[in-house]
């Protein structure tokens, strides 16, 4: 038999307390919510899992879930082959690469409320700069706060501007990383610019990349504040997205129940998909 | 295949080279036959891969013509001048399979699909590769990659020259020889003329029918591995080439005769006339203890297994270390020895370069 040290737990312990208090207590809490319900003074009752099937069956959460996806896949649609693009024409090396990764950094550094802030003012029919272009230069009829499509559009300019860089800088550190060899044997062999893309430079970048799409689909997917500073999530409900929705629902209509309820279902969805995402992408690297 | 001609090459990688020192390789001419089995050896940083990448097209040279039968390619890039390039680090295309991997050159120089399996299949048999040709190149070991990167330079049949850059650096020791005796019978059964570069020397040696030396973008020696060994044309040939290397000796010139230390040194024939910086050479593997000779102490005995090393002191010189090599009954450290030298297997350099005539022999 074995000997086990049982001294590792004494070294793991920190690290379980402080997931516990960060992650797991937090969650039980609202998994507690979401299965009682209340009227206030602090009284509970037990109300099973009917908020989990209200919400599944619920029109607005299918509204809500809708749009979300619909942002997620469309700036995902964008911002990949667009930050592939991008990294794939920065220099490799010499006086505009520091340039070039600075220049792309900047929009990550700016606070989500700012952005949403700094959109808003931009894009406003008559004082801001876009608007104010878009409708009395080109004369394009624009205008995000009465029209859904035209808020649409911004959302997703502002969220492609706002994290394309993020895909951008992951693809250039592994376009970076793949050895000139590489491109030398790939010229020798007489290979073209795309199979030079095809089958040098995209598997190269497969693992960055997964990493990309994971982090834009789970930060897109759970976004906030950047459509709220915009647009609020109107006009109408047009923009509300999941998140959106949420808070509406908890805080505003202090609905505890529904929303924890909700809250869960949104975080499952998330952790679903990542996993199978990741899972699919990462298949082949073990054997 | 093809004969390779390298006339007046000159490359610096500086856009307004000055003097010699800017230069990476320092004028060159070199003629390499149809179908020979060639190394470039020199220390990392002698220029043997700017001459290689030249060669290969991959760099354009700073002067010079580079001919391939007589033909100008100075100046047409890699995939236009029929060439394959085999790099230290194994290139393969991992998401492809290995017949997909040897097939990729065909397949981009648009050679119908029957024509390409037969050759796929033909080079895999040469290279015991055909029991992988199914699987991903991904996941096979470096000297299978490796076989692979050799296998798409072998599998286009009217390649001029296929090129190695150092290409046992990440294999495995006990596979190197293996791979290494597979690319010389390989060289025998397909005959396309081979470059191979390397700083080791037992790689290029064994490899080889000419060793071209470099050292500093200048070639030191061409020939063949005895003839670098037995009488180096420079003392960095006879250092760099042998373990231990050549004893390189500070000489003086009287009387028509070398001296070393005080001491007369017979030498393999006659003087070329000249001044210089000498220096007298000799291989360890010449010089013996003996009851007369050059009187010394032993200051190291090295085993080596089937034969010893021994360093000493020859009296009256600066304590410059000669080493022999002996094959019984070492002496201990601190003895007194007498050191003697063959003298056919003695030589003068000047300034580096030999300057004695073998007597009876071609120089």
């Amino acid at each position: 038999m074995r000997k086990v040290n049982q001294k590792g737990w004494l070294f793991v312990l920190p690290v379980v307390i402080l997931v516990a208090f960060n992650a797991l207590v937090p969650m039980m809490t609202v998994v507690n919510y979401s299965v009682q319900e209340t009227f206030g003074n602090n009284q509970f009752f037990w109300h099973g899992l009917g908020w989990f099937q209200d919400i599944l069956r619920s029109e607005r959460f299918h509204a809500a879930l809708g749009r979300q996806v619909l942002f997620t896949v469309t700036i995902l649609l964008i911002e990949v082959p667009l930050g592939i693009a991008i990294a794939l024409a920065m220099p490799r090396k010499g006086f505009w690469v520091p340039v070039c990764l600075v220049t792309m950094a900047l929009p990550m550094l700016i606070p989500w409320n700012v952005v949403g802030a700094m959109w808003n003012i931009f894009a406003l029919p008559d004082i801001g700069l876009l608007g104010y272009f878009l409708n009395h230069v080109l004369g394009i009829d624009y205008n995000m706060t009465r029209d859904p499509v035209a808020a649409w559009i911004t959302i997703i300019v502002m969220d492609v501007w706002h994290w394309t860089s993020l895909v951008v800088l992951l693809c250039y550190a592994g376009l970076v990383s793949i050895p000139d060899a590489y491109y030398q044997a790939a010229r020798i062999d007489g290979a073209s610019n795309w199979a030079v893309f095809r089958h040098i430079q995209l598997p190269k970048m497969k693992h960055v990349l997964t990493i990309a799409v994971l982090l834009r689909f789970m930060d897109s997917f759970n976004i906030y504040t950047e459509p709220f500073v915009l647009t609020g999530g109107g006009p109408g409900n047009s923009t509300t997205l999941l998140s959106i929705d949420l808070v509406k629902m908890a805080l505003g209509q202090f609905d505890l129940g529904p929303a924890a309820a909700m809250s869960l279902i949104y975080f499952s969805i998330t952790l679903l998909v990542s996993w199978l995402f990741y899972t699919l992408m990462t298949r082949h690297d073990t054997h | 295949m093809a004969k390779i001609t390298l006339d007046g090459l000159r490359h610096s990688y500086m856009p307004d080279p000055k003097g010699p020192q800017d230069y990476a390789l320092k004028s060159l001419d070199v003629e390499w036959q149809d179908g020979g089995a060639y190394a470039l050896l020199g220390p990392s940083g002698c220029g043997k891969s700017t001459l290689l990448n030249i060669i290969s097209g991959l760099l354009v040279p700073s002067q010079g013509r580079v001919l391939f039968d007589g033909r100008d390619v100075t100046a047409l890039p890699p995939d236009r001048r029929n060439i394959a390039q085999v790099f230290q680090f194994p290139v393969i295309y991992d998401t492809m399979s290995v017949f997909d991997n040897l097939a990729f050159p065909l397949r981009n120089r648009g050679i119908e699909e029957s024509r390409v399996t037969s050759r796929v299949h033909e080079i895999a048999e040469m290279l015991e590769l055909t029991s992988m040709l199914k699987m991903r190149a991904a996941n096979l070991s470096p000297d299978n990659k490796q076989k692979i990167s050799m296998g798409r330079g072998l599998v286009r049949e009217d390649v001029n020259v296929i090129m190695f850059d150092e290409p046992l650096t990440v294999i495995d020791p006990h596979l190197k020889w293996k791979l290494r005796s597979k690319l010389k019978e390989l060289h025998q059964k397909v005959g396309v003329t081979m470059i191979y570069v390397t700083h080791d020397q037992t790689e290029a040696l064994t490899f080889a029918d000419q060793v071209v030396v470099m050292q500093e973008g200048e070639v030191v020696q061409i020939g063949t591995p005895v003839e670098l060994f037995e009488r180096p044309a420079h003392t960095f040939v006879g250092h760099f080439i042998g373990s231990p290397g050549m004893n390189v000796l500070p000489a003086e010139l009287r009387d028509g005769a070398a001296w070393f230390a005080g001491h007369r040194i017979e030498l393999e024939g006659p003087i070329t006339p000249g001044e210089g910086r000498h220096e007298i050479g000799i291989r360890p593997e010449h010089v013996s203890l003996a009851e007369a000779g050059l009187p010394g102490r032993v200051r190291k005995v090295m085993d080596m297994g089937r034969y010893w090393i021994v360093e000493a002191i020859v009296e009256g010189s600066d304590k410059t270390r000669v080493a022999a090599m002996v094959q019984s009954d070492p002496t201990a450290v601190g003895d007194a020895v007498h050191l003697a030298f063959r003298p056919d297997q003695t030589r003068l350099y000047r300034d580096g370069r030999i300057a004695t005539t073998r007597q009876g022999g071609n120089a």
